[in-house]
């Protein structure tokens, strides 16, 4: 139905605070985009000037081919679902669903299936004379989704839709959101600064970092290549392990002073998934393998898991085993990583290798 | 409340009972009185209870003509009071609440220069700005007509800051939510913000009425015409200088119909804004 296009697209304020230095994105027909990156890192504000609720400083914002950077957000034939839903209070469910629809002159028996439709899809049904304060967090949320839903636009813009959520509504809505996304095939892009919810629902993943682009692509390509060091904390939970290499004799060595032969050259910071490691009391060292010693300072048992969080090589790594650890606190031990499971990083913090 | 003992309640509630005796009792007097004739109220002490005249004395006020108001009835005096007090409260509310529309969603040069000349114009109440009003309205020929009683207190700051600080509270989602949805600037105050604002609206226009109602100085500059009195400046005007002149009788039901109309308009609306907080947001 529709492709987004964002050619190298900045917004700088009239303080001059420059919030997004120059991003490109292209999100190709019926994909779910999502732009992650902590706060502050320009992805809301990409995501409002893809809405028209922000004036784009340079750059284009095409969609569907055509460039929209003057057209109002009306015109651009989007729907947003927003963060606090912004529904609106003094109309009921079936209303605030219809506003919008009316507002573009649709015939009102047009409009009256349409809600009843989208309605059905949510299972609101029974809520539609209801207003929005009768309603719980997840039940507004679904009508804040209906109100997109129902005008059948070329694009969905979600805005952090489910942090007002708990726990356990988010993973429900999340698989929710993932499914309706691709039952009705539109073109979204999606804003969040939740990692998991990032990986789990985007066809492309967008890790921003204070307005530029770290790195973009499928989400298992971003996880297992992480681009940078900003990208390699930033997705993952726990986070990768990232050591800081020194320059000795030999080549990088750890802060111990014990040489990795087999690190490049110009590599500064060592970095490997908790999942990625081992650990183990013998003395056996399989070649190939970075070997720490480390002293294990917590152990967090999460159930099918357990993350050993220990001190090693001069930093604090975290480790991830399977079922229930066998190791206690003040145990002293190794930990393995296969060479070809290593991330190396140069100065710059980009990927190395 | 929690913990009430016994005596607490009832020191509680012999304070709440004087004080609507406080309240009450003139009212209550002015009542009797203007069921009297004027000869009892003349001879003191005035009697505790409403006497037989009701009927004759509210009739006479009503539809007589009362002489020392020039032959006006107060059925007129009421009327003309009315359309004045509606009309400042109508047009204080509509002005006030596009002037904050304005100052609050839109971007345009010199906005903040217009909110602090209307911030401004708050220490200059119509005492201070009389005369040279009074001249405006002579030369524009608005002497003894309804639009020179309400144009000139039309304007009010109090309600455009008020309106303003409730724009102010509307999240900015939402806004952009109605933009996103289609929704004009016309249609975004028609839809959204003025059925937000309904119990503002009420609140102040029970405050304006009242205000409008009350008014005294400038209607009497404003107004030669009997015709065009309003009714507390009939009240003044009925009352004499000679004791005896004066019929206190019907100073007495006039003053008790001029107070009718207030009291409709707070029953009638505070049951209307009450539910207006009821069902709005939250």
């Amino acid at each position: 139905m529709a492709t987004v296009d964002l050619k190298d697209v900045k917004k700088v304020y009239p303080s001059g605070f420059e919030a997004v230095k120059g991003v490109s994105i292209a999100v190709p027909d019926k994909e779910l985009c999502v732009l992650v990156g902590p706060s502050g890192c320009g992805k809301s504000t990409l995501l409002r000037m893809i809405a028209g609720l922000e004036t784009i400083s340079s750059g284009t914002v095409a969609i569907d081919g055509k460039i929209v950077n003057s057209t109002g957000p009306t015109e651009r034939d989007i729907a947003m679902v927003f963060q606090n839903y912004a529904l609106y209070p003094h109309m009921k469910v079936y209303d605030n669903m219809a506003y919008g629809l009316r507002n573009r002159g649709t015939p009102k028996d047009e409009i009256d299936s349409r809600v009843r439709a989208t309605a059905k899809i949510l299972e609101l049904s029974a809520l539609l004379d209801r207003r929005p304060r009768e309603l719980s967090g997840g039940q507004r949320q679904r009508v804040a989704m209906g109100r997109a839903i129902v005008r059948n636009p070329r694009v969905f813009l979600f805005d952090e839709p489910l942090s007002n959520l708990d726990a356990k509504l988010r993973g429900q809505m999340r698989v929710e959101i993932k499914n309706l996304q691709r039952s009705l095939g539109v073109t979204s892009v999606y804003v969040t600064h939740d990692q998991l919810e990032a990986m789990t629902l985007a066809d492309i993943l967008v890790v921003m970092n204070a307005g530029l682009v770290e790195q973009m692509g499928a989400p298992l390509d971003v996880y297992e290549r992480p681009a940078s060091t900003f990208v390699a904390s930033f997705i993952g939970a726990p986070p990768m392990n990232l050591l800081p290499l020194s320059q000795g004799p030999a080549g990088p060595a750890l802060a111990d002073g014990k040489t990795i032969e087999f690190a490049p050259a110009n590599a500064v910071t060592l970095g490997f998934r908790p999942e990625d490691a081992d650990v183990t009391f013998g003395a056996e060292a399989p070649s190939g393998a970075l070997i720490l010693p480390a002293l294990v300072e917590a152990v967090e048992p999460v159930g099918a898991e357990s993350f050993l969080h220990c001190a090693a090589g001069g930093s604090r790594i975290v480790v991830r085993v399977a079922g229930r650890a066998t190791a206690t606190v003040g145990n002293q031990l190794r930990v393995v990583a296969k060479a070809e499971k290593l991330h190396w990083f140069d100065q710059a913090g980009k990927r190395v290798g | 409340m929690i913990g009430q003992s016994p005596l607490r309640t009832v020191i509680a509630h012999a304070m709440l009972i004087l004080g609507i005796l406080i309240v009450a009792f003139p009212i209550y007097y002015t009542f009797v009185a203007s069921t009297q004739t004027l000869q009892t109220i003349l001879r003191p002490p005035l009697p505790l209870l409403p006497g037989d005249q009701f009927w004759n004395n509210y009739s006479e006020a009503l539809f007589g003509g009362v002489g020392r108001i020039g032959g006006v009835s107060v059925g007129r005096l009421l009327l003309n009071t009315t359309i004045m007090a509606l009309g400042i409260a109508v047009g204080k509310i509509f002005i006030s609440i596009l002037s904050a529309y304005a100052i609050v969603f839109f971007r345009f040069p010199l906005r903040m220069t217009f909110f602090w000349l209307i911030f401004i114009t708050l220490m200059l109440p119509v005492e201070v700005r009389i005369l040279p009003t009074y001249k405006v309205m002579v030369d524009l020929g608005m002497i003894d007509t309804y639009a020179g009683l309400i144009i000139p207190l039309i304007a009010s700051a109090t309600a455009t800051l008020l309106f303003r600080q409730f724009f102010m509270t509307i999240p900015g989602e939402l806004v952009e939510a109605a933009r996103v949805d289609g929704a004009g600037p016309w249609r975004f105050f028609f839809d959204i913000l003025l059925p937000l604002s309904r119990t503002n609206i009420a609140a102040l226009f029970v405050i304006l009425f009242i205000y409008g109602w009350t008014q005294y100085l400038w209607p009497l500059l404003v107004t030669n015409s009997s015709n065009m009195n309003t009714i507390v400046i009939a009240l003044r005007k009925m009352v004499s200088f000679a004791d005896a002149d004066t019929q206190w009788h019907l100073v007495m039901v006039t003053a008790m119909l001029a107070i009718v109309p207030p009291i409709l308009v707070v029953v009638l609306m505070q049951r209307w804004f009450v539910r207006g907080l009821v069902d709005s947001e939250k």
